[in-house]
């Protein structure tokens, strides 16, 4: 069974799951609403402010959010121990990875894709005319996010204090994904918008190192 | 008695796991022969559990190792020649008993993956339930789906830890008729048992497990009902 | 035991060396004053703390490999040893900038990147807390010390790029230029110490963990009779 095939197998059964609820994206969504409705009360959104603040407070809204969202990624998979049911039937881990990855990255998108025209009304800042290129800056972000993110699940997800310690562990980590998306953001939001590739360059090379990272070692993240 | 070539046995050699301070268990040897019905015998907390996941690979060995056949366990499911029931249930409660089956049968790389999800739900007296989801089953459906998933890719070596468990006089039945042809056909089986002597008298041999060691077999010579009823079980 | 006395005592007396040599040895420094010899602190602490995360990473990945307990030793040892050298530069940066610039903190590139390393060293401690059984303990903590420590260049790399894109006035200048040869003795020499006190501290630590599972090794082998 090729890894593409076992992966996609997973990845239909994560969509599946989510289909049937709905609940991890319509919460993430609110939560991300909420985030920037506060971020909002603490500053006054006048134009100039919300361009320099804007896309640095949209990411770090949507950090927050991921951490939150890929608590369940493993903890779902713990409640009758189907992960030990995979790892019995899939050749390679790296499948289970991919998949939760893949859909993770899928619920995020889908989020902000909901919540841009909010925040472009909320703060001012014209997205429609450079859509192609924010919804690329935010897939490479996204996949960024969610290759740590699903990572420090499997992680956290054995240890105590789980809820607080996904956060702790995956946000200094996205240090270079927060400030490399905010200032591509940045650039597409300004007056003369312009898509960076030195900061998607980061990004890319973010998502290959860690992509990488969790090929090696991803069995031993699911090591009992 | 067994299928040619794809008999395959179990062998523990120096096994030990410990978690952190406890030790789960101390140097077991065991060697179990292609075909033969195993009961793993002994209390709570004797190291049943632990050897079975062992020898599925869902865990490494602190020292020692677990052949199947001849290969050595080192990653879960060993080539899909494993069937693995465990204390979970290790199904989705979200999906229905047959897209449950039908996952793990697509995983596994089971030919026709519908066709064998929707005979073994027949077989396991779930046929008219393989669309309801699994929240809404009782315990004893759940074992019974746990066990079917068990069977998807037709293991030469089954692994059964507790597979009484939940199931009423119906159920019991079943599982004692389905491993009694499973070892007309040559399936080695291993299951730990409390005391179920439906499920019991379908074993050619029994081991006990004391404290992490191998207190008595009945392979060495003591009557396999004297090890099955040896101290409260 | 006496040999060890004696590294201790050898040491001090380094230390005590360095001391003398960075206060009255070196000269002062031209624009900046008195205040610029608290970098024969900041900068060899810096050192110190890299090389004890690269120990820290060696450690995880040969522990992830070979499974023998003493590369989990030596990654907290290496861990918890470096972190208060990472303390060291994130307060005498502070101490350094505030008399020279007015402020306390600058956020450049170096100081940033300093205090998100200190947040990954932390973040690795924390993960240890929480996770008793020491064999996920020492397997998961050095998963996590292997994704912090592949992680340090991109974040050094955006946040300098950052930087470039946003510049400020140029706070932490080279020191290291234009070194008058007392001054670079001063250093060399500080740097030196600071390496035996990072050798030492982690002997000690590791010997501690390694008699921890001594105790362990014991305490199993009496409940198991």
């Amino acid at each position: 069974m090729g890894l593409a095939r076992a992966t996609g197998i997973l990845l239909g059964k994560e969509l599946r799951t989510e289909l049937r609820s709905r609940e991890l994206v319509t919460t993430t969504a609110v939560f991300v609403l909420l985030v920037i409705a506060l971020f909002s009360f603490t500053f006054d959104p006048s134009s100039a402010e919300s361009r320099r603040f804007g896309p640095g407070l949209l990411w770090l809204a949507f950090l927050f959010a991921a951490s939150l969202m890929l608590q369940t990624c493993f903890l779902r998979e713990q409640a009758n121990d189907t992960l030990s049911g995979l790892r019995l039937c899939v050749g390679d881990p790296f499948a289970i990875f991919l998949a939760k990855l893949a859909a993770n990255a899928l619920f995020l998108l889908l989020t902000e894709l909901l919540l841009l025209p909010v925040f472009s009304v909320l703060y001012n800042l014209p997205i429609l005319r450079v859509w192609p290129s924010l919804v690329l800056v935010l897939l490479v972000g996204d996949v960024g996010i969610c290759l740590t993110g699903t990572g420090m699940a499997a992680i956290s997800a054995q240890a105590r204090m789980r809820e607080l310690l996904l956060p702790l562990l995956l946000l200094p980590l996205l240090t270079p994904v927060l400030i490399a998306s905010t200032e591509a953001t940045a650039a597409l939001l300004s007056e003369n918008p312009v898509l960076r590739w030195d900061w998607l360059g980061i990004l890319l090379a973010f998502d290959g190192v860690f992509l990488t990272v969790l090929w090696l070692f991803g069995e031993y993240l699911l090591e009992e | 008695m067994t299928l040619g070539d794809s008999a395959v046995g179990l062998r523990c050699s120096q096994l030990e796991k410990r978690f952190g301070n406890l030790v789960a268990l101390r140097r077991v040897d065991l060697e179990i022969a292609p075909g033969e019905t195993v009961v793993l015998a002994g209390h709570n907390g004797a190291g049943k559990s632990t050897l079975l996941r062992l020898a599925a690979g869902l865990t490494r060995p602190t020292s020692g190792r677990v052949f199947i056949g001849t290969a050595e366990v080192r990653e879960p499911g060993s080539a899909r020649a494993v069937g693995f029931l465990a204390h979970q249930t290790m199904l989705y409660d979200e999906l229905t008993a047959k897209e449950n089956l039908v996952l793990f049968a697509k995983l596994l790389g089971v030919p026709e993956p519908v066709r064998r999800a929707e005979n073994l739900l027949a077989e396991a007296g779930l046929g008219e339930r393989g669309d309801s989801l699994v929240r809404t089953f009782s315990r004893g459906m759940r074992q019974r789906l746990a066990l079917a998933r068990a069977l998807l890719s037709r293991p030469r070596v089954l692994l059964l830890d507790e597979p009484g468990t939940g199931l009423d006089a119906g159920g019991l039945a079943w599982v004692a008729g389905t491993l009694h042809e499973l070892h007309r056909d040559g399936v080695t089986t291993v299951m730990s048992l409390h005391s179920q002597p439906e499920l019991a008298a379908v074993a050619t041999r029994a081991v006990r497990l004391q404290a992490g060691k191998v207190a008595a077999d009945s392979a060495a010579g003591q009557a396999l009902d004297a090890v099955l009823g040896m101290g409260a079980c | 035991m006496g040999k060890r006395i004696a590294g201790v005592v050898v040491l001090f007396l380094l230390l005590a060396l360095t001391t003398y040599l960075a206060f009255y040895y070196a000269p002062v420094e031209r624009t900046m004053g008195v205040i610029q010899k608290i970098f024969y602190l900041h900068l060899p602490s810096a050192f110190t703390a890299f090389i004890a995360m690269g120990i820290c990473f060696t450690a995880n990945l040969l522990y992830v490999f070979r499974r023998a307990p003493k590369w989990d030793w030596l990654g907290v040892s290496a861990a918890e040893v470096g972190l208060p050298f990472i303390t060291v530069v994130l307060i005498t940066g502070p101490i350094w900038a505030h008399p020279v610039w007015g402020v306390w903190w600058t956020w450049d590139a170096r100081l940033t990147l300093t205090l998100v390393l200190w947040l990954l060293y932390v973040a690795y401690l924390l993960l240890r807390s929480m996770i008793e059984e020491p064999d996920r303990r020492a397997l998961l903590s050095a998963l996590f010390g292997i994704f912090a420590f592949l992680d340090v260049p991109l974040v050094y790399f955006s946040i300098r790029w950052f930087r470039t894109q946003h510049p400020q006035p140029v706070i932490l200048g080279g020191p290291g230029s234009g070194l008058e040869p007392r001054m670079r003795v001063a250093y060399l020499l500080v740097w030196a110490a600071f390496t035996g006190l990072l050798i030492l501290l982690l002997r000690s630590r590791y010997r501690l963990e390694a008699m921890r599972a001594d105790v362990e090794t014991l305490r199993r082998e009496v409940e198991g009779r």
